[in-house]
């Protein structure tokens, strides 16, 4: 039976480093040293967003949003709040709607369809994702026929959340085509792109979401075994969904015959090992058959032939948490959010030179400056913003005169800024364009796996180039040459890993060309960031 | 048969056999194996190698392969604390760099390679995915230090430090 009053603690990985878990058991312990264990419960939830505040506890049925950064402030919430029923006013967080979390005062607001249940569920216990209508939507989908699920996801809009934006539908409905007794259901959750933190965030304050879209996906094109490929690195994730998957087995939900159907569909969680370029969904697949993780030849693209060579859907983790709310309240309403070519809501990861740093899940066409100025909080400090980097590593760099451009899936054919994986990475003015640039392109050269040598090489003389810039030996013909090897990167990459470095590479370029040339024409970084050689700098 | 060759060999590869045991029967196996035999030997010499080999009978050469191909195994035994700095962009623009050179200065070691007495070793990672607490470290598994400042660095150590 759930107790008169209920606070929660947003527990992620991002709270975790704010000492989230010490000052939830310090709260516990509290609460029992006063003897309000049998009117006070204690629970962990999803993360509520943002950051910038320190670690939040929710108390109900007050709705009051407390920012938490020291044992004393725990002490004051026990003794004002729970013991005495005055709220602690200095340390309310004011502009926490009580309604939702997270609602700036914007044109734009927070809307939720993947995030509907992270930060006011516990998501370590089913039963409050049940009581939020979870399942429903699998329920409402095994009374349609397979075709008719795939129709309503190809109506809804729902396009992949992962990056490249393929209409989720049409990939379910060629699975589905294919005649085959194996087939599988993968979730990608190898999230590695420097700067998102999005995926983490909904397995870890929603753990369910996902596994009922993947089980709706499996019904739809007749799968019967699903994977969720994830990051080793992401421990918490890791345990989160593993609790939710024996949950959901315990409970029918996974399993033979789910819900009394004849249908049945098994999930198990397979760990990456830190490898970029398994985020490619060929490479994923080699990597869950034990392989090392290098991408395959495309056509045959995995909804024919993908893991085992078995007919193989790979949606993205946000994709997948999409699924159940559109079965469940209709294509109509999901396509009603966002525009016209991008149905729904997009979930941001805001980081960098920002003042509130956290996610955020807005209708799709919010535009830049809402994001980095209305629920970023602008840049710290007094100063000016520099660039922003959208959509990832992957993802465009555009510049202040830009932040108007409206995000959807569209935005990088019209306005040069990239959806992604929803990055909104700000930088500002005391960084080098040339240094921001070298850092990335090591990032790539890394994690270019090697297969094929317009990556592998083109990766390394790109850092070789932008190495010689930030040394002070930089030339005109240098900087040509960047765009050259950009250009034999992205004809002749085997996979999609070389053929995006281009991207940012030439959106920097592009925009601080003049930035550039300062290291090779005035010898020096405009910035004061590159060290150069005394030797030229002399000459 | 491997060679054993530490005092607590036989324990360990015994373990190892045990969680080989409870997921052979299973395809794609090869990476989880590794996964667990990193964390009950601390690294995968050609010894653990070998004997993953042999027990889930995949070529020698496949499971070399994979070791090499991914970040997170290791062939060299790294430090008892190892310390995971994060140089993903959005912990650079928050001054990453600046954390990697305090704590080299510190430790008096260069990257990947452990401390004199063991008991650290720097490495530096691609976004651990807390990018909202930019710059990020990680000390283990376990500890995250989050919106860390170079001056910070030496007391984080010493808590390691100490603990010996």
């Amino acid at each position: 039976m759930s107790k008169p009053i209920t606070v929660l603690v947003s527990i992620d990985s991002n709270s975790l480093l704010l000492g989230a878990r010490h000052y939830k058991n310090y709260l516990a312990s509290l609460v029992e040293k006063y003897n309000l264990g049998s009117i006070v419960d204690v629970l962990e939830t999803g993360s509520f967003g943002d950051y910038g505040k320190g670690v939040l506890f929710l108390v109900l049925p007050e709705n009051t949003v407390y920012s938490v950064k020291s044992e004393v402030d725990v002490e004051k919430i026990v003794l004002e709040h729970l013991l005495k029923g005055r709220i602690a006013r200095e340390l309310v967080v004011e502009d926490f709607s009580t309604e939702g979390p997270v609602e700036a005062k914007s044109t734009t607001i927070e809307e939720r369809v993947v995030l509907r249940n992270a930060g006011s569920i516990d998501p370590r216990n089913i039963e409050e994702y049940i009581a939020l209508n979870g399942y429903q939507g699998l329920a409402k989908a095994f009374r349609m026929e397979p075709r008719a699920v795939i129709e309503e996801i190809k109506k809804s809009g729902l396009r992949g959340r992962g990056g490249a934006g393929f209409p989720t539908g049409l990939k379910w409905e060629f699975t589905q085509k294919v005649d085959s007794p194996d087939k599988y259901v993968i979730c990608n959750a190898d999230e590695g792109e420097p700067g998102t933190f999005k995926d983490r965030l909904i397995m870890e304050g929603d753990p369910h979401s996902v596994i009922e879209g993947m089980v709706v996906a499996g019904y739809a094109v007749g799968a019967s075994k699903g994977y969720i490929y994830i990051r080793g690195e992401y421990f918490e994730s890791v345990a989160s969904l593993r609790r939710a998957i024996s949950q959901a087995y315990e409970y029918g939900l996974l399993g033979a015959s789910i819900l009394g159907t004849d249908f049945s569909f098994d999930l198990s969680v397979r760990l990456g090992a830190g490898a970029y370029v398994c985020g490619e969904e060929t490479a994923l697949i080699e990597s869950i058959e034990g392989k090392s993780g290098r991408p395959r030849l495309k056509p045959p693209y995995p909804p024919v032939s993908g893991l085992y060579n078995k007919p193989t859907v790979v949606n993205n983790v946000e994709t997948f948490a999409c699924v159940p709310p559109i079965i469940d309240k209709g294509a109509n309403w999901f396509k009603a959010i966002g525009t016209k070519s991008s149905a729904g809501t997009k979930v941001y990861s805001l980081c960098g030179n920002l003042v509130k740093r956290g996610i955020v899940e807005v209708p799709m066409g919010t535009t830049v400056a809402d994001l980095v100025y209305k629920f970023g909080g602008g840049i710290p400090d007094g100063r000016a913003v520099k660039m922003v980097q959208t959509g990832g590593a992957a993802g465009t760099f555009i510049k202040p005169e830009e932040l108007g451009a409206p995000l959807d899936f569209d935005s990088f054919k019209n306005s040069g800024a990239s959806l992604g994986s929803g990055v909104i990475l700000a930088i500002d003015e005391t960084h080098c364009a040339v240094d921001v640039a070298k850092n990335l392109m090591e990032f790539f050269a890394h994690e270019s796996c090697g297969k094929c040598s317009p990556c592998r090489e083109g990766t390394h003389i790109i850092v070789h180039i932008l190495n010689e810039f930030s040394k002070g030996r930089g030339t005109r013909e240098l900087f040509d040459q960047l765009y050259d090897v950009a250009d034999t990167m992205e004809d002749s990459s085997f996979c999609g890993l070389g053929q995006a470095v281009p991207v940012p590479l030439r959106s920097i370029l592009d925009r601080f060309k003049d930035e550039f040339l300062a290291h090779v024409d005035t010898l020096q970084c405009p910035v004061g960031i590159c060290k150069f050689d005394k030797k030229k700098k002399k000459r | 048969m491997s060679v054993v060759t530490c005092p607590d060999c036989e324990n360990l590869f015994a373990e190892l056999d045990r969680y080989i045991d409870s997921v052979k029967d299973n395809t794609g196996v090869l990476i989880n194996v590794l996964h667990k035999a990193q964390e009950i030997f601390g690294y995968l010499s050609e010894e653990v190698q070998q004997h993953v080999s042999e027990k889930l009978n995949v070529p020698l050469s496949q499971v070399y392969g994979v070791v090499t191909f991914y970040n997170f195994f290791t062939m060299k035994p790294k430090g008892k604390h190892q310390i995971k700095v994060c140089l993903g962009t959005a912990c650079y623009v928050k001054g990453a760099d600046k954390i990697m050179e305090r704590l080299q200065d510190e430790l008096k070691v260069p990257m990947n390679q452990p401390t004199a007495d063991g008991k650290f070793s720097i490495h530096a990672v691609r976004c651990l995915g807390a990018c909202s607490m930019a710059p990020v470290v990680l000390i283990g598994e376990d500890d995250y230090y989050g919106r860390v400042t170079p001056d910070e660095v030496s007391k984080i150590l010493d808590k390691y430090r100490r603990a010996e």
